[in-house]
């Protein structure tokens, strides 16, 4: 008898997830709510990451990018149409009226992070390894200039702020199975093999009939999704979007969660999102407290470098460990 | 727009874009040899130019001993991180290195941080080197012209190590093929190092001109540029180091001159310009202008 036993982890995992959210929001208080909801977000942009840079190999470090896009537009919909005059008086006339509730703002906002992904991958996904890590911090330096300069849109460094609160631990938590739970589907689907075959050997792969730019194009842009959406959340989790929050710091702690977990191991993103996330809070009342500014990157870095020398492979390696996987091999799927 | 104005936006175009040229050398010495993308290198450049700050202003030592102290800085921080981050995980894949580098990187910026705090500092030159000097309609500063010789003269010497000399013969074939250098009898090691050295040396030397040009430092400083000097290689062709110097130089000229001759509401978009370039010229023209083919791996 076969028992599927990624399916039941998945299903153990989000049961527990949807517990953990209920008990949390009757029992913690809101500094601690406002800790989990960033661990959710960055489970999100870790496991979404590992999409493009784990399963398929492409080295991205783009993805704030597509945070920004997809929390600027959040934002821009969400915005009370009375306040809007106020704040951005040179809004473009067509964009005043528009306005949404937060959840279809939202998917709009991930909607078009992927199509500017897509339209950035049919450019930039030809080139290979870290040359297209390079072009996608070209493209992060270009959105941050973008924002820092579209006064009218963007209201430039000031970032939009006094955004509405909508972001709570049931969003988060919402969110966070829907990206476990498609990350996961696609990995133990023929689209994921091919994904992890155009990452071992892209010539073998196209020689056997994986189409390199579609699954590239869908893999970057799936990430981007998630970004996007993550962005918003974000962008209304602490009531404001900056430019420079967006940066390659930013980029630099997800592709640290993505590398220390195991490239291409779901169950590695999530448990390195978390630990870095909770330490992460724990160093900022050190820093803010003893005015020793800087000591959590230095801490992060130092560890993403002792890793890849002692363990390049991450903590999960590139596959799902035993615990979750059981017998489940993956040549043997059918 | 006259002639003069013409002139000397030609003249900050030379001096920026001996800057990024001196930046590209190390990128592309680094790449050549390991084939690594080393971040850390602009970094490089802010020690360099804080090097500078403490031996000038707080010393008080002249300038040419400044300026040799602050090469071996320079040299030094590159063995340091070769040694300590790249030499472990050589022959893993290039993303690992990569990662690795951007990690140093991050790294470094924060022991700036910790150490020297955020906030920019001013960074000024004695005044024998700020007088102006003429040039018809246009002037510059003797610091301006003792950057661009001081670039001048460590690009010759560098050509003239890297061609005639032996150590420059062992880099030259450990860039072209590792396993057979080390066959031959080169000491890989000794020879990465002295690469990672001899950039880097060049890259704290941009960080006194950086210094000298600009007037304000912060630990923050090198990234950006490091980042541009990166395109700047790229322009040039990775790998090669005549192709650093014309990119470096192509780039200064570029950027300048988007900035003086555009009005100036664009003037603001100059790094997304830069970066443009950068991902257009990475997707026409992946091989730079002197750089050499790199045959697809099967």
């Amino acid at each position: 008898m076969k028992i599927n036993r990624p399916l039941y982890s998945l299903a153990i995992m989000i049961l527990f997830l949807i517990v953990f959210a209920i008990l949390m929001k009757n029992m913690a208080n809101d500094y601690i709510l406002s800790i989990v909801s960033f661990t959710g977000i960055n489970i999100m942009l870790a496991v979404s990451l590992n999409l493009t840079n784990g399963f398929t190999g492409l080295f991205s470090l783009g993805h704030p990018a597509f945070m920004a896009i997809g929390g600027y537009i959040t934002a821009l919909l969400t915005f009370s149409i009375e306040k809007k005059p106020l704040f951005l008086p040179d809004l473009p006339q067509w964009m005043v009226p528009v306005h949404l509730p937060f959840f279809p703002a939202l998917l709009v906002g991930g909607c078009c992070a992927a199509c500017v992904a897509l339209i950035l991958g049919m450019s930039v996904l030809r080139l290979k390894g870290h040359y297209l890590a390079v072009a996608t911090i070209g493209f992060l330096i270009i959105v941050q200039v973008f924002l820092n300069n579209a006064d009218s849109i963007t209201r430039g460094p000031l970032g939009l702020n006094g955004l509405t609160d909508f972001t709570n631990i049931y969003w988060v938590t919402g969110w966070v199975i829907v990206t476990i739970y498609i990350c996961w589907k696609i990995k133990f689907s023929s689209l994921g093999r091919s994904m992890l075959s155009v990452r071992e050997d892209e010539m073998a792969a196209n020689a056997l009939g994986v189409n390199l730019f579609y699954t590239r194009n869908f893999a970057l842009a799936v990430g981007a999704f998630f970004a996007g959406i993550a962005g918003g959340l974000w962008g209304h989790l602490i009531t404001a979007v900056t430019p420079n929050s967006f940066s390659l710091i930013m980029s630099f702690n997800i592709v640290v969660m993505v590398v220390v977990g195991g490239t291409g191991s779901i169950t590695g993103s999530i448990t390195a999102a978390i630990i870095f996330t909770l330490a992460y809070e724990c160093f900022k009342p050190l820093e803010e407290n003893f005015g020793i500014y800087g000591v959590g990157e230095i801490v992060m870095s130092l560890i993403l470098i002792l890793i890849l020398i002692f363990r390049p492979s991450g903590m999960f390696g590139a596959d799902e460990p035993a615990f979750v996987l059981g017998k489940y091999k993956h040549h043997n799927f059918n | 727009m006259d002639l003069g104005y013409l002139l000397q936006q030609l003249i900050n175009g030379l001096i920026l874009g001996s800057m990024y040229a001196l930046v590209a050398i190390g990128f592309s010495m680094i790449y050549g040899i390991v084939k690594l993308i080393n971040f850390a290198h602009g970094d490089i450049v802010m020690i360099g130019a804080f090097t500078t700050l403490a031996l000038m202003e707080t010393a008080g030592l002249p300038f040419p001993l400044v300026a040799s102290c602050v090469l071996f800085t320079g040299c030094a921080m590159g063995i340091l991180i070769e040694r300590t981050s790249f030499r472990p995980m050589r022959g893993a894949p290039q993303v690992t290195g990569f990662i690795a580098s951007l990690g140093v990187s991050i790294m470094i910026q924060n022991f700036g941080i910790l150490t020297l705090s955020a906030q920019p500092r001013n960074f000024s030159f004695p005044d024998y080197m700020q007088t102006m000097l003429n040039l018809g309609p246009a002037s510059f500063r003797v610091v301006d012209l003792v950057i661009f010789l001081t670039a001048i003269v460590l690009m010759v010497t560098l050509m003239f190590l890297v061609k005639k000399t032996k150590l420059g013969m062992a880099m030259r074939a450990t860039a072209e093929n590792i396993d057979v250098a080390r066959m031959m009898g080169i000491n890989i090691n000794k020879t990465i190092m002295a690469t990672f050295a001899i950039g880097s040396g060049l890259a704290g030397i941009a960080g006194l001109m950086w210094g000298g040009k600009f007037g304000q430092i912060d630990p923050l400083m090198g990234f950006v540029p490091g980042l541009k000097s990166f395109v700047a290689a790229v322009i040039g062709g990775v790998g090669s180091i005549p192709g650093a110097i014309l990119g470096g130089f192509i780039l200064g000229f570029s950027e300048v001159l988007f900035v003086g001759l555009l009005p100036p509401i664009y003037s603001s978009y100059r790094d997304a310009f830069v970066f443009g370039t950068l991902i257009i010229i990475l997707i026409i023209l992946p091989n730079g202008l002197l750089g050499k083919d790199m045959e697809d791996r099967v």
